[in-house]
């Protein structure tokens, strides 16, 4: 475990180096947020009554939602990893007393925490700064602050386990770009990142939150904003725990068997 | 101990001549060729040896250097390293072993050097007397004193090249790998890792494997050569018998390029 911790640890401190990265993330999420707050604000003015979410709901997902991009952001795929499949120098990481799996899991881990780390205080502060029903209140209560935590950290072992799950599928194929095209439109509508999944239509609103997606940034940005409460939250949580269960266990078959049968070409 | 009886590895490669209509044609009937990349290997290095494998490009000498990694499985035959079998107890076998290949790079490429060394030192478990000892020997040996503070990938060649070595041995292998550690060097840098290399083996005691196409590095480093050509294993003997097998008065480099046309490989 200790050495997982330590390339955990490595990772994360190598991640806080990129500033002007964190700086440009930074313009583009104050932006993006502020303009998704003005176009709700628009819908809301003209029909309050039939918005499926609370207004002071909605700009806290907005704004948590910009603060944590890089936990959820299915597009933010570890090129390094995928090229080294590809590539087959994946195989000079076996040459070291490690399980794989671990190591792309501590390492997707550390990558969205330090990115996200960065970034988050000041959109968070950028969102309490603005004015009611638009920023993002913090008067929470302890309870559903730690569930809000405890739920976050559920989302991103589900993100990199399905990182995962797509980077081991790396083995089995020659090229992956159709599985991340497709799963990263599929996180954007299902996940509810295009829109919050209360404003999808009935039907399609149920199968995005049974779905893997559903159980990424849906439940701890509706948990903090209050529009998952009381016994809807154990239940959200649960399906966190079933798919990141069922996506790692997968995504290790998957690189077993595609370790079993690589064959790394070329000297 | 180093063990390989009656290895044989084939790689099945998908072949089809250029063009559309081949290309649809590949659509419903792929041809596979069957490409031997070793036959029958066998040889046995015993401990503490220096042994040099050369051959042309193409030979199965990655292959061979893979297998007894435990990153590739063969096809059949058996093959031990100190009496594990590497695919089979991969994780057990690669934490006594050391590996450099010199086509590429194994530390992390955008922290320090000494970050690196330290993350290998919990992957591998070193005792932290051990690993100051190992740390502080290395860094004298391989002159590395202020490349540990630098990113990997400000290094020079032959910088990096000296701390993928010191990389390569922290945790005290018995065993250690080098594919073409010289690949590339300055003359100042190749001597640096050639002294090395047989200091190294002079105090530990470590069996060497190295692969290479440089004939200096067989000439100063080897007291034994396997030299292996379409997968087989074709002389077996000291640089004398190399330069004996070929025409007289070669150097090692026409003993050897000699030896390739007369075996026609």
């Amino acid at each position: 475990m200790r050495k997982y911790l330590s390339f955990f640890k490595m990772r994360l401190m190598a991640g806080l180096q990129y500033r002007a990265a964190a700086l440009a993330g930074l313009s583009t999420q104050f932006v993006w947020g502020g303009m998704e707050i003005l176009i709700y604000r628009a819908f809301w003015l003209e029909h309050p009554e039939r918005f499926p979410m609370g207004m002071e709901a909605l700009a806290a997902y907005v704004w948590l939602q910009q603060a944590f991009l890089t936990f959820f952001a299915l597009w933010n795929w570890e090129w390094e990893i995928i090229d080294s499949v590809r590539t087959g120098s994946v195989a000079y990481e076996l040459v070291r007393p490690t399980d794989l799996y671990g190591m792309w899991m501590a390492r997707s881990l550390a990558v969205r925490l330090s990115r996200g780390l960065l970034r988050a205080l000041p959109v968070i502060l950028l969102g309490v700064l603005l004015p009611a029903p638009w920023g993002l209140r913090l008067r929470v209560s302890p309870a559903v602050f730690a569930l809000f935590l405890l739920s976050t950290a559920l989302m991103l072992v589900v993100v990199c386990a399905f990182s995962l799950f797509v980077y081991a599928l790396t083995f089995h194929m020659t090229d992956t770009n159709g599985v991340t095209v497709l799963s990263v439109a599929a996180a954007d509508l299902l996940g509810g990142a295009i829109v919050p999944l209360p404003f999808l239509p009935e039907g399609l609103r149920q199968i995005a939150e049974l779905s893997p997606f559903g159980a990424m940034q849906n439940v701890p940005l509706r948990i903090f904003g209050g529009d998952i409460a009381g016994a809807d939250i154990p239940a959200a949580m649960g399906l966190q725990v079933f798919w990141a269960a069922v996506l790692i266990a997968g995504g290790y078959a998957l690189m077993r068997a595609g370790l079993r049968r690589t064959v790394i070409a070329g000297g | 101990m180093i063990e390989m009886r009656g290895i044989c590895k084939t790689y099945r490669v998908r072949r089809r001549e250029a063009g559309l209509g081949n290309a649809v044609k590949s659509l419903f009937s792929r041809t596979y060729t069957e490409i031997p990349a070793l036959r029958d290997m066998t040889f046995t290095i015993p401990d503490g040896q220096i042994v040099g494998y050369i051959g042309p490009n193409g030979a199965g000498k990655s292959t061979t250097i893979k297998i007894l990694s435990g990153i590739l499985r063969p096809d059949s035959g058996d093959c031990t390293v100190n009496g594990l079998t590497p695919w089979a107890d991969r994780k057990k076998h690669v934490a006594r072993l050391g590996v450099v290949f010199g086509q590429r790079s194994q530390l992390w490429w955008d922290v320090p050097v000494m970050e690196s060394f330290l993350l290998l030192k919990d992957i591998y478990r070193v005792p932290e007397g051990t690993f100051q000892g190992n740390l502080d020997r290395l860094t004298e040996l391989l002159d590395l004193g202020d490349l540990l503070k630098t990113p990997a990938r400000m290094l020079s060649l032959g910088q990096r090249m000296r701390c993928e070595i010191a990389a390569a041995l922290l945790h005290g292998p018995e065993v250690l790998f080098l594919d073409e550690p010289t690949i590339g060097l300055d003359a100042v840098s190749k001597l640096k890792v050639r002294s090395f290399i047989l200091e190294q083996n002079r105090l530990c005691g470590t069996t060497v494997l190295l692969t290479t196409h440089d004939m200096q590095d067989i000439d100063a480093l080897c007291s034994r050569v396997l030299l292996i050509g379409k997968g087989r294993l074709l002389l077996d003997g000291d640089t004398a018998l190399i330069r004996s097998t070929a025409g007289e008065n070669l150097s090692t480099e026409e003993s050897v390029a000699d030896l390739y046309r007369r075996f026609g490989i």
